[in-house]
This record gives structure tokens, C-alpha cells and sequence, in this order.
């Protein structure tokens, strides 16, 4: 049960999203500039990859599960990777520079003091750029609010790989500013 | 020494803003919603002050400065009484609605998970509507993505506090939108 009264036709942060919309929109807004919009560099693909792997450290089902199939569609339907990030990123099969970016973004999640020059200067040696550097940071930041309050007001999660699979489809070609579709639930009935 | 070239002499997260101008839109668009719109029951104020203790939960010396003031300038107090219900809100001179909410700040702080069934019990008791329930969580998650941007790209910060106590009044006149270019 959520804390206060949200619709049950959406689950996680959609529900939220519809309960409040004016803020909402810079929410979106943000996720969108951050994660879909075209990045000099990283792949949107790489950018979802930062934000699966913080939703997980943060233990958030729904963030985790949402942007897992985004970064899976985003990344040419390969979900094998998604899952090794998940489970050890230093041995998942990506680059260098992305290990040692998703290292700044778990820093991050424990706390921004946490990040030392030397990870920094571990990122620019495997070729770093500061807006790529900026970018973690900012992504691993920014999923530490969206994890906070999809769990902070104890949102409905479901259970059900099918559904985020069709939901991430969704994200991965439209980007997170097109409306979302209505998931029916056994208690809207 | 920031992490990163930022290119200017900005502090805390003003400087980040300028460097990427496109995620500053919408992060001071969210700034400016949550702390700073009027169609809200929650005062600027108390909403301020929502914001200063997670920053301070979050040890981030920029933005407990930056919305201490804000919060002081707003509810007419001193930044000692600010830092004083910072360390202890529960001996405070505070509404009994408004300790409820910075308990629940104070767990999102921790993780969403850590908010339970019996505080937000206990808001409601202290008659707390829902949009007030929610607009307290999503501020605390917001700082705790605030406070990890400034610290976690090792942004400077005037180490002065009357530096962010000189600045309020004007800030809480032209709001968060403007942060860039000031």
C-alpha cells in the first residue's frame, strides 16, 4: 500500500508522476536530457547502464527493473549485459571507461564525499572526459532522489519482467516525455 | 578544486549549472516547484528547512549554507536557531506537523525504505495532507541528489557563512530560475 493516495493504473514513479505533475515535468525533463537526449560521447545505452546499476545499489525494484529494460533495448535487445553489470561490473563485458565510471556512481550512492581524486584520475586514464565525468556524477545523483522517492512513499512494484520489458520498448524509442500506458491491475477491477 | 574543469569561478553547484546549462534547466525548474512556489500549504520556510536538514544529514556545507539562510531569511531567524534545530528538531520550537515531516525527511535520508507506516501515522495526527506527505519526501530525495552532485564533483564553497546569509533576501526574491546567472 502506497503512504498517501495514488492511482493504481500505474506503478513506481508513474503513479507519482500522475499524483503531481507539475513536478513531474522538470522531473522528466531531466531524465530525458540526461539519459535520451544525444551525449557527445556515452551511448544512451552506457548512461542506462549507470542508472540500473545505482537503482540496484539503492535496492529500488522499480527504477532497477524499468531502466534494466531501457538499457537492454537501448543496447540492441541484449539484456545479458545488463545482468552482468548488475552482478560485477568489473567483469561485465564493457569498456574500461564505463567501469571505471559506474566505480564513481556507486562512490556516489554512499555519498558524494565518498569520490576521491584517485577515482577520478582512474577514469581519465581509461579516457574520461569531464562531461562524461559530469554526467556519472550527475546520473548516479539524480537516481538517488528518483530511487528515494519511488520507495519513500512506498509505490506500488510489481512483480513481472514482461510488463517492464514492454514499458522499457517504450522508453527506449520515445524517451520518457510521451504519456504512459495504462497497466491493469487485479484491484482496478 | 573541483573534479572537473568547470570554467568559471562559481560556487558549489552554481558552478555545475553553468558548466551544463541543459540538466540546470531542470533542476532549478524542480528547485523552484518544490521549494519556492506559493500554491503549496507548506511555507517556503518549512519547505527550506526540509532541504537544510537533509543537506546537513548529508554533510554538505554548500547547500546547508545556501538553504539555511534561505530557511532563516524566510521564517525570521538567526542561523543559530537554524543550525540548533538542525542538530536537535525535536526540542525545537517547531509544529508538531513539522517534526513529523523532518522524521520522515530524516529517514528518506537513509533510503525510501526506511520511511514507515508509523510516521506517516504520526503526520497525519498532526493533521498532514498527502500532498504535504509527498512534497516532503520528494524535497529530502531531491537534496540527497543536490547534495551529491556538489560534493561528489568536489565543487568549492565560500567558507564564510554570512556570504550565503548577505545572499538570501535576493535570492528569495528571484527564485532558483535565475541561480545561473547570478
Amino acid at each position: 500500500m502506497p503512504h498517501i493516495n495514488l492511482t493504481n493504473e500505474y506503478p513506481g514513479i508513474r503513479s507519482l508522476f500522475i499524483y503531481r505533475p507539475e513536478t513531474a515535468a522538470p522531473m522528466n525533463a531531466l531524465v530525458q536530457a540526461m539519459l535520451h537526449n544525444p551525449h557527445p560521447s556515452l551511448s544512451a545505452g552506457e548512461r542506462e547502464l549507470i542508472a540500473t546499476y545505482v537503482s540496484r545499489l539503492n535496492t529500488c525494484k522499480y527504477c532497477c527493473n524499468i531502466h534494466g529494460a531501457i538499457a537492454k533495448h537501448q543496447l540492441g535487445n541484449n539484456g545479458d549485459i545488463v545482468q552482468q553489470v548488475l552482478s560485477d561490473p568489473e567483469t561485465a563485458p564493457i569498456s574500461s571507461k564505463m567501469k571505471a565510471l559506474l566505480k564513481i556512481a556507486a562512490k556516489v550512492q554512499s555519498g558524494g564525499k565518498n569520490v576521491l581524486p584517485a577515482d577520478i584520475e582512474l577514469a581519465r586514464s581509461e579516457g574520461a572526459t569531464d562531461i562524461e565525468l559530469h554526467d556519472a556524477v550527475l546520473i548516479a545523483a539524480a537516481f538517488c532522489m528518483y530511487n528515494r522517492y519511488v520507495d519513500g512513499l512506498a509505490t506500488w512494484q510489481p512483480d513481472d519482467a514482461e510488463l517492464y520489458d514492454k514499458m522499457g520498448e517504450q522508453r527506449a524509442r520515445e524517451g520518457y516525455l510521451t504519456p504512459p500506458f495504462k497497466v491493469a491491475t487485479g484491484d482496478s477491477q | 578544486m573541483a573534479h572537473i574543469q568547470l570554467n568559471n569561478d562559481l560556487p558549489g553547484i552554481r558552478g555545475l549549472m553553468a558548466f551544463s546549462p541543459k540538466t540546470a534547466e531542470p533542476l532549478n525548474a524542480l528547485a523552484e516547484t518544490l521549494l519556492r512556489n506559493d500554491d503549496n500549504t507548506l511555507s517556503r520556510g518549512e519547505r527550506e528547512l526540509i532541504g537544510t536538514y537533509v543537506s546537513y544529514l548529508n554533510d554538505c556545507f554548500f547547500c546547508q549554507n545556501v538553504h539555511g539562510a534561505m530557511a532563516g531569511h524566510y521564517l525570521t531567524c538567526d542561523i543559530a536557531q537554524i543550525d540548533s534545530i538542525k542538530h536537535d528538531f525535536k526540542s525545537a520550537e517547531l509544529s508538531g506537523k513539522m517534526k513529523a515531516l523532518l522524521s520522515i525527511a530524516g529517514s528518506v535520508q537513509k533510503g525510501g525504505k526506511h520511511v514507515t507506516q508509523s510516521q506517516i501515522e504520526e503526520a497525519r495526527k498532526n493533521s498532514a495532507t498527502d500532498k504535504e506527505i509527498h512534497d516532503t519526501v520528494l524535497i529530502a530525495a531531491a537534496f540527497c541528489m543536490f547534495n551529491r552532485y556538489v560534493d561528489g564533483l568536489g565543487t568549492s564553497a565560500p567558507t564564510d557563512r554570512q556570504f550565503y546569509i548577505n545572499r538570501a533576501p535576493q535570492r528569495a526574491l528571484e527564485g532558483y530560475q535565475s541561480s545561473v546567472y547570478h
